[in-house]
């Protein structure tokens, strides 16, 4: 692709980020921060394709343990942001709030 | 070059993927349909892992290396290393999330920013070692010797700033890791001639990237990964506890830019949209933070805020306060209409929210209004309070954010302040030479009465300032460790 229209994208996105994450309730931040974290760790596709290339064993090793941290990072952060969405509750109506 | 994509459908997988991440984040915008936004990140990730294993396929020329490059095998050992990595990854990461405790979420969010930063400066170097496989190099062939790669200046740019964010991003996440950790302390480190350290720093990065586009050599590209590496720490180490807020979405705003640039380099849609998302999320939570304690975002980087007031704040003057015991508090909770509830991190050290449900609850019941208000720098990161909350079970729509509930003070009977101090200032409204002056506080001291616990009369807040709200009429402060108090009013209550 040519680098106009990888810009294009590029530029376009960050309008579409902007305006998505003022639409996150505050509430929410936390979470916000541990998906944009795991969504951030797609550069584990860079760690893939070094670790997958032959013709330099010290790329592929980088590629490997780049794989590795990212892997962390993506089943880490996905599952604690599952954890955390999983506890926010609306109030319970009338019948299980007024007893303890 | 047979490692670049050309497939129209490659590239649709990662738009796919890239569309699925914006819907990931677009479905916090409430709780309802949160859940379903993170499946939908999940998905997006999957689609774009496989697209790449699909496309990456480790070969292997059986032949020989300068064999018929049509008579490539699958190198299935590389494959299942591939795997394995990801095996071992996904099993270290799920423990993690499974035993980590909410109170240590801010720790964890910046220990997996410094994991990302690390990352991409790893498929940096991998990049810059095997240009041919990125498809970022040509291969040029000379009269004598050994062929050898010409990485494309553009390529370089944007390899450099990948691996000089994402080294930032690591170093940066580390200390503020040490720092939210207590293994380092809170207080700000100043070093001497700081502000021209990392001046002079970061601009010996920039012209070693300007000068990388000309010679691609090893010294070039190593001296651009040691200096970002050490601008990471130089930055973070002057920055006090109370601003990580600020820092921790910085960092997240970096393993965004970060991830962008790698894109940038593999023309991947995927990591480009997804970098501008993380980028452009951090930066907002960064604004946001620092639009909620007034200070202008080069003021928190600058670092050193708490370390020199704290120390002039000096013996306070003799004032007079009033004092009183859980059962006074239980009493006057008891018998007021409406009581909120002001969280701060002083609660999330105590471990005291679950407690504190437990109050509300036996509040509820006696008929009283319950209701929670949160300031945005409440803890050590955007949405801390809400999630130790909604931990102990509160629900998320009695829990208010500033502008919703300011208003509703002045019909408050009893405002609970536990574990917050500077957000409950009133001196940030009209002392105009207090360091906190203009940053919008929670209007508590309209209330009622205050019911305010803290540890001693002798501490101060972050900003190192004595709070106003002790000394008034209508404040009764608890002296004691927040859960112990809470415990023992729940006791009262009955």
């Amino acid at each position: 692709m040519d680098f106009v229209a990888i810009l294009s994208i590029f530029v376009l996105a960050c309008f579409v980020g902007y305006y998505v994450v003022w639409s996150v309730t505050p509430a929410l931040h936390t979470p916000l921060m541990a998906v944009t974290n795991a969504i951030s760790s797609v550069i584990i596709v860079g760690a893939l394709i070094a670790a997958a290339a032959s013709g330099s064993p010290g790329s592929k090793w980088l590629g490997l343990l780049g794989v590795v941290l990212a892997s962390v990072n993506i089943f880490g952060g996905f599952a604690v942001t599952a954890r955390m969405l999983a506890m926010y509750k609306k109030k319970e109506r009338s019948a299980g709030a007024a007893k303890h | 070059m047979q490692h670049v994509a050309v497939n129209p459908w490659v590239a649709l997988a990662y738009l796919v993927s890239g569309v699925c991440f914006i819907l990931a984040l677009r479905g916090l915008s409430s709780p309802t349909t949160s859940q379903r936004g993170n499946r939908l990140g999940m998905i997006g990730m999957a689609i774009a892992v496989v697209t790449t294993l699909a496309t990456h396929v480790p070969l292997r020329n059986l032949a020989s290396p300068l064999g018929n490059p049509h008579d490539l095998r699958i190198d299935w050992l590389t494959l299942v290393e591939l795997l394995a990595a990801i095996a071992i990854g996904a099993v270290i990461g799920l423990t993690v999330a499974r035993r980590i405790a909410m109170t240590a979420m801010p720790q964890l969010v910046a220990a997996f920013h410094s994991l990302v930063g690390l990352a991409a400066v790893l498929v940096g170097i991998a990049a810059y070692l095997n240009p041919v496989a990125f498809g970022i190099a040509d291969l040029v062939t000379p009269m004598i010797g050994q062929p050898f790669a010409v990485i494309h200046p553009a390529s370089r740019v944007e390899m450099a700033l990948g691996v000089a964010i994402g080294a930032i991003t690591f170093s940066g996440s580390v200390i503020a890791f040490l720092k939210l950790n207590g293994t380092m302390g809170g207080k700000p480190i100043l070093l001497p001639q700081r502000h021209l350290v990392n001046l002079a720093t970061l601009a010996a990065i920039v012209a070693l990237i300007a000068y990388f586009t000309q010679d691609q050599s090893p010294f070039v590209f190593w001296a651009i990964v040691g200096l970002s590496f050490s601008i990471g720490f130089l930055l973070i180490i002057p920055i006090g506890g109370a601003d990580m807020p600020v820092v921790v979405s910085m960092l997240n705003s970096y393993s965004g830019w970060a991830a962008a640039a790698m894109g940038f380099t593999l023309g991947n849609t995927a990591m480009i949209v997804t970098g501008a998302l993380v980028g452009s999320s951090g930066a907002i939570l960064s604004y946001i933070m620092c639009r909620a304690m007034n200070r202008s975002f080069l003021s928190v980087i600058a670092g050193g805020f708490g370390a020199v007031a704290g120390g002039d704040a000096g013996p306070a003057i003799d004032r007079p306060w009033k004092r009183g015991s859980a059962e006074d508090a239980a009493f006057l909770m008891r018998e007021a209409e409406q009581v909120v509830i002001v969280p701060g991190y002083g609660m999330a050290v105590a471990q005291a929210q679950h407690v504190l449900r437990e109050m509300a609850d036996r509040l509820k019941e006696a008929g009283v209004r319950v209701k929670y208000a949160i300031h945005p720098v409440a803890g050590r990161m955007p949405g801390h309070m809400n999630v130790l909350l909604a931990e102990a079970n509160v629900p998320y729509d009695d829990v208010f954010e500033l502008d919703d509930i300011n208003s509703e003070f002045s019909q408050t009977d009893v405002a609970f302040v536990i574990g917050a101090n500077d957000v409950t200032n009133p001196a940030a409204k009209t002392d105009r030479t207090s360091p906190i002056y203009g940053m919008p506080v929670l209007d508590v001291e309209r209330a009622k009465t205050v019911l305010f616990i803290k540890r001693s009369m002798g501490g101060v807040g972050y900003a190192g300032v004595d709070n106003e709200l002790f000394y008034r009429d209508n404040t009764m402060m608890l002296l004691a460790d927040a859960k112990k108090m809470v415990e023992e009013i729940v006791k009262a209550l009955g």
